[in-house]
């Protein structure tokens, strides 16, 4: 192809972009951001997808089948887990203006430099193999477009003078356009809209290009997947390849370093932290992201096989299959997409990579570096520095990334090179994860693991790779260094099971973790770590930038024109005037009343400061000019702990209130029961002295009449007597059954209980009052069920039950009474009294079983007849009523389970309760009716 | 000693043993004597031959005596009311007083006292038709009270 053509098209790509870069900034500035959008957010997360996905996976997959998969199984189950972890790493960099992986760190254990740089170091260092890695592919691809696929792999293409001058010319572009693209804008805010646009623009654009080159491969080339499948079937060395053959550890660590990789890689960090602009967003990215994974590598696959039955093994570099297949068949237009979409994921990686490693290079190791002879010569813009400091830092990065192409990468494969730097950023995961949940992770704790993490990737992971270029010998990395075995970079321990990735990431994760764990616990924390520490770990349970303000870091002596200048220089006049009004009107205060800066004040202008330089660099710069109030550890964690302390103590209290509240109540309801009850007691005292006073006032009488007059006719005498008689017996009567029922409300043993034919005990209850039926000349109707089974029950009991019903019903009666024993289908016992007389009112009758409630005064009795009654058929487990009987009058029944008294419960055989000599014999059953009472 | 000008007493009871032997008794000291079973006929004997006083049971089968007693007073001339009650509670008798009964007499009575506070109700409603006021007896007639002006 004519190289004018691929310049031209490839320049006017990049043109493109940057017109997307720049619409998005045009929009941004006036407020009609088109970055506040989930899809945006969700499509600018797939910068993830490199040129390693769109030429590397296809190369992984002809060599090692479904292998190329782990890298994308861990984002998608990180993108699953993302809306806890992420969704607390996105707020809390929102609140501390959060500007870099770098920053976070640093600010999470006390705005610390050293960890800063040495983050920013690591990133670095984890990264330049990455970008060469894009370089590569992009000066491959460019050299494939130029010969053709003729050109047999890169291992040769490498030490072509083309090779060096393509890629040099790959360099000095991309760096072209890593600086106009992040480094345009002289205000240095944390945000860049435009680029976020234009990356989720060339997310699109390298999806299509990679669907289309699949799609014409499956579809044009071959006759469908099923073809392709079965012809790659047919060649045992791709028919392996859709088996899973590689180790499930190998694949587990693949999984993890992936899982890391999407949250810790710098540039992921970037578009999903920091551009970040709603928190809502997260939740469609959740699904999204991995929606275009699936969709990116449905085709990586068919096209391994194409290009492997195409070319054969070994004779075309399987990285550039997606490349090479268009070439070879003649499709020119469709190569040109396809270089496109290489150099379009290509060229977003660099960006965004180059973008947030020169930030953390400029805020966390250049400024904390200069900052203080910046300060001190008075430098009047500071932001002009910075920028120039992250211009240089993109220039240095990428040719570090040349460097290190031209030194080493042209041996490796893509995808290895790749995992080299996802395991070099996986080293900052214990750092991160650990300062997210656990408040005891210290500084030094994070310091240490680093290092020691990073010591062991390099050891196991680049170093080798670096053999082949000489600076390190072979022998040490095939026999270990001086000969010792068990310290081989790829081997340690003797650990060869794994696969290098593998095995480094084991070793340096369990170095790192160890470390970071063992130190941590050891404590050693400052002041500002223990209140870094509180924010970020409990960020959401903290509800606004006020809460800590208890905490005093700073002394309230600083002029505010002095921070006010300090701000101006970093941020310009403008800035820093929207700023500072923006910030009274919040706390609503006088912009001019404010002489001396307070601690929320100074604490905001550094969180300002922050948003340019990192958190480091802003505390150093506000520490310069405000004046630092000594507190203590001690006095911090004394704060802390009694703050929480008052929390828990109003918590405590709280709850004792409420507690005490439902108590009251509680003794409320029951003093209105204890009093509705004494209430009951006192009318049922009352009404038991009335029956009782009224037999002693006759008798009382009627002795004094008879004592005061003794000439009275032995007619009268008698007469008296007999009734001072009556009314004695009446009484013992009435306390006989006062006591009868207190026995039975108080529960009478069982042991009164013996087995009770039921229709023998009717009868004889029936035939008792035989003679004073006879008298009334009432007519008994007697029905009586003869299969009733005899039954366990207090004979005495209940046969007083059926003499009160019956004398009940004979004392009202107009000349019928009714007698019914019949058994219920549903295994009761009925026994019903009725009668013919006048009833009893359907309101009064719940009220006939209440002690002392004569619903009929006029009848003489002691109200206590039909209580007794049921007093005695609830112990027995029954229930008794009153209804209307079928002649008018009323008609009580009581009703008996059969089945719990049908046996002996207690085991006693005997069917006589008499026979029991201990037994206290009730009241005399049949004195019920002889004053008959009908409640 | 039964002359024409002897007070009549009405006694009001549903127990039947109590009614005999107070109407035995007022007999004995020359009264002439009514009986009423329950409130209603009570109020209606009254209505038709007014009594001088009543002897009045306070629990009775159709109502309570207080009412029977409110209706007593509201009679042109109203008899003296003795309340009987076998019940005994300071409140009832606090309330009897306080409707209008002359005397609250607590169930079983000596027969001696109770004839001494009837004799003693029907003299003081003499004086009172003479001018005079005098305390009445409480209860049994052994204590002075003075229901009218000062319940307690």
């Amino acid at each position: 192809m004519a190289p004018w053509l691929i310049v031209v098209t490839a320049g006017g790509y990049l043109g493109l972009l940057f017109a997307v870069a720049w619409w998005g900034d045009r929009r941004a500035e006036r407020g009609r951001s088109l970055v506040a959008n989930p899809w945006v957010y969700a499509l600018s997360l797939a910068v993830y997808c490199t040129a390693w996905t769109f030429y590397g996976s296809v190369g992984r997959a002809a060599t090692d089948g479904v292998g190329f998969l782990p890298i994308y199984l861990g984002p998608t189950l990180t993108a699953a887990l993302s809306l806890l972890v992420l969704r607390k790493i996105v707020r809390i960099s929102k609140r501390e203006r959060i500007t870099s992986i770098a920053d976070f760190v640093a600010s999470r254990y006390g705005k610390s430099r050293a960890l800063g740089a040495l983050v920013t170091v690591i990133a670095v260092l984890g990264v330049v193999p990455y970008i060469a890695l894009q370089l590569k592919a992009v000066a491959v691809s460019f050299l494939l477009m130029l010969d053709g696929p003729s050109a047999s792999g890169l291992a040769t293409a490498g030490d072509s003078a083309a090779f060096v001058r393509t890629s040099l010319g790959v360099t000095a572009v991309m760096a072209l356009f890593a600086i106009l693209f992040g480094t345009r804008h002289l205000d240095l805010t944390e945000r860049h809209e435009g680029l976020v646009l234009a990356v989720a623009f060339e997310s699109v654009v390298k999806l299509v290009a990679f669907l289309a080159v699949g799609v014409w491969v499956t579809y044009s080339l071959f006759a469908g997947p099923s073809d392709l499948f079965a012809r790659a079937e047919a060649v045992p060395d791709l028919a392996r390849l859709m088996r899973f053959e590689g180790s499930w550890g190998t694949w587990s660590w693949m999984v993890v370093v992936s899982m890391l990789a999407i949250l810790f890689l710098p540039r992921q960090f970037q578009v999903a932290v920091v551009e970040n602009v709603d928190e809502a967003h997260l939740e469609r990215a959740a699904w999204l992201f991995p929606l275009y994974l699936l969709v990116i590598n449905l085709f990586v696959l068919p096209i391994a096989f194409a290009g492997s039955l195409r070319f054969g093994t070994g004779s075309v570099d399987a990285d550039t299959f997606v490349l090479s297949l268009p070439l070879a068949e003649g499709q020119e237009a469709l190569a040109l997409l396809v270089f496109l979409g290489g150099l379009s994921a290509a060229t977003g990686m660099v960006i965004v990579e180059c973008v947030a490693l020169s930030t953390m290079v400029s805020n966390d190791l250049v400024l904390p570096l200069i900052l203080r002879q910046t300060l001190d010569r008075r430098d009047p813009d500071v932001g002009r520095l910075l920028l120039t400091v992250r211009r240089v830092s993109i220039l240095v990065i990428l040719g570090l990334g040349q460097l290190y192409l031209l030194a080493t990468a042209l041996e490796a494969s893509l995808v290895s090179v790749g995992l080299i730097s996802f395991a070099a950023v996986a080293q900052l995961a214990p750092a991160i994860l650990g300062g997210l949940y656990w408040r005891g992770a210290t500084r030094r704790g994070a310091l240490v693991a680093l290092i020691a993490g990073v010591v062991v990737w390099g050891y196991t992971l680049p170093l080798p790779t670096l053999s082949t270029t000489g600076w390190v010998s072979a022998s040490w990395v095939d026999a270990g260094p001086f000969g010792v075995g068990w310290l081989r970079p790829t081997a340690l321990f003797g650990l060869d099971a794994l696969d290098p990735i593998a095995h480094s990431m084991f070793w340096s994760l369990l170095v790192n973790v160890g470390c970071f764990i063992a130190v941590s616990s050891r404590g050693g924390r400052s002041a500002l770590e223990v209140r870094q520490a509180r924010r970020f770990v409990d960020v959401f349970r903290q509800t606004g930038p006020g809460d800590d303000t208890a905490l005093r870091l700073w002394r309230a002596d600083t002029p505010v024109d002095t921070v006010r200048s300090l701000l101006e220089r970093f941020l310009g006049v403008e800035r820093t005037q929207t700023a500072l009004a923006a910030h009274c009107a919040q706390r609503k205060i006088e912009p001019g009343s404010m002489r001396y800066a307070d601690e929320e004040l100074i604490e905001f202008a550094e969180r300002l400061l922050a948003g340019t330089t990192g958190a480091a660099s802003a505390h150093v710069a506000l520490a310069s000019v405000a004046t630092r109030e000594p507190v203590s550890v001690h006095e911090v964690v004394h704060l802390l702990d009694e703050t929480s302390r008052v929390l828990a103590t109003s918590r405590e209290l709280e709850d004792k209130s409420r507690q005490l509240e439902d108590a009251s109540a509680r003794l409320r309801e029951a003093n209105k029961q204890l009093r509705a009850l004494d209430r009951l007691k006192d009318d049922f005292l009352a009404t038991m002295a009335h029956e009782l006073r009224t037999p002693l006032t006759s008798i009382r009488s009627f002795t004094e009449i008879l004592h005061d007059n003794p000439d009275l006719s032995l007619e009268e005498r008698q007469r008296f007597l007999s009734i001072v008689l009556k009314e004695n017996e009446r009484l013992t009567r009435l306390i006989g059954q006062i006591l009868d029922l207190a026995k039975i409300e108080a529960g009478e043993s069982a042991a009164t209980r013996g087995a009770v034919d039921l229709v023998e005990l009717v009868h004889e209850a029936v035939d008792s009052i035989a003679r004073l039926v006879e008298e009334r000349g009432v007519s008994v109707a007697l029905r009586v069920d003869d299969e009733t089974p005899i039954l366990w029950l207090d004979r005495d009991r209940i046969l007083q039950v059926l003499l009160n019903l019956l004398s009940n019903a004979l004392k009202w009666s107009d000349g019928w009474i009714g007698v019914d024993l019949s058994l219920e289908p549903d295994g009761h016992v009925l026994v019903a009294v009725a009668d013919d007389g006048p009833g009893i009112a359907e309101d009064d009758r719940p009220r006939v079983f209440e002690k002392f409630r004569q619903v009929d005064g006029s009848a003489p009795g002691t109200g206590l007849g039909l209580p007794i009654c049921r007093g005695i058929v609830e112990s027995h487990g029954g229930t008794i009523w009153i209804e209307t009987s079928e002649r008018g009058g009323a008609r009580v029944t009581f009703r008996l389970p059969l089945d719990d008294l049908s046996s002996d419960p207690a085991g006693l055989a005997t069917a006589d309760p008499t026979a029991d000599p201990t037994a206290d014999p009730p009241a005399d059953p049949t004195a019920t009716f002889e004053g008959p009472s009908h409640g | 000693m039964a002359e024409p000008e002897m007070p009549k007493v009405l006694v009001v009871d549903d127990e039947p043993n109590i009614v005999l032997s107070l109407e035995f008794l007022l007999r004995q000291e020359g009264y002439r004597v009514e009986v009423a079973r329950d409130g209603d006929e009570a109020l209606r004997r009254a209505r038709a031959e007014p009594p001088d006083l009543v002897l009045l049971d306070v629990m009775l089968p159709d109502c309570s005596g207080f009412d029977v007693c409110r209706h007593l007073r509201d009679l042109q001339p109203a008899p003296r009311v003795i309340l009987l009650t076998a019940r005994g509670r300071s409140v009832e008798r606090l309330r009897g007083l306080e409707l209008g009964a002359d005397r609250y007499v607590t169930k079983p009575f000596s027969t001696r006292d109770l004839m001494a506070v009837i004799r003693e109700t029907l003299q003081s409603d003499r004086l009172e038709q003479d001018g005079l006021e005098q305390d009445g007896l409480e209860q049994d007639g052994l204590e002075q009270d003075s229901p009218k002006s000062d319940p307690s």
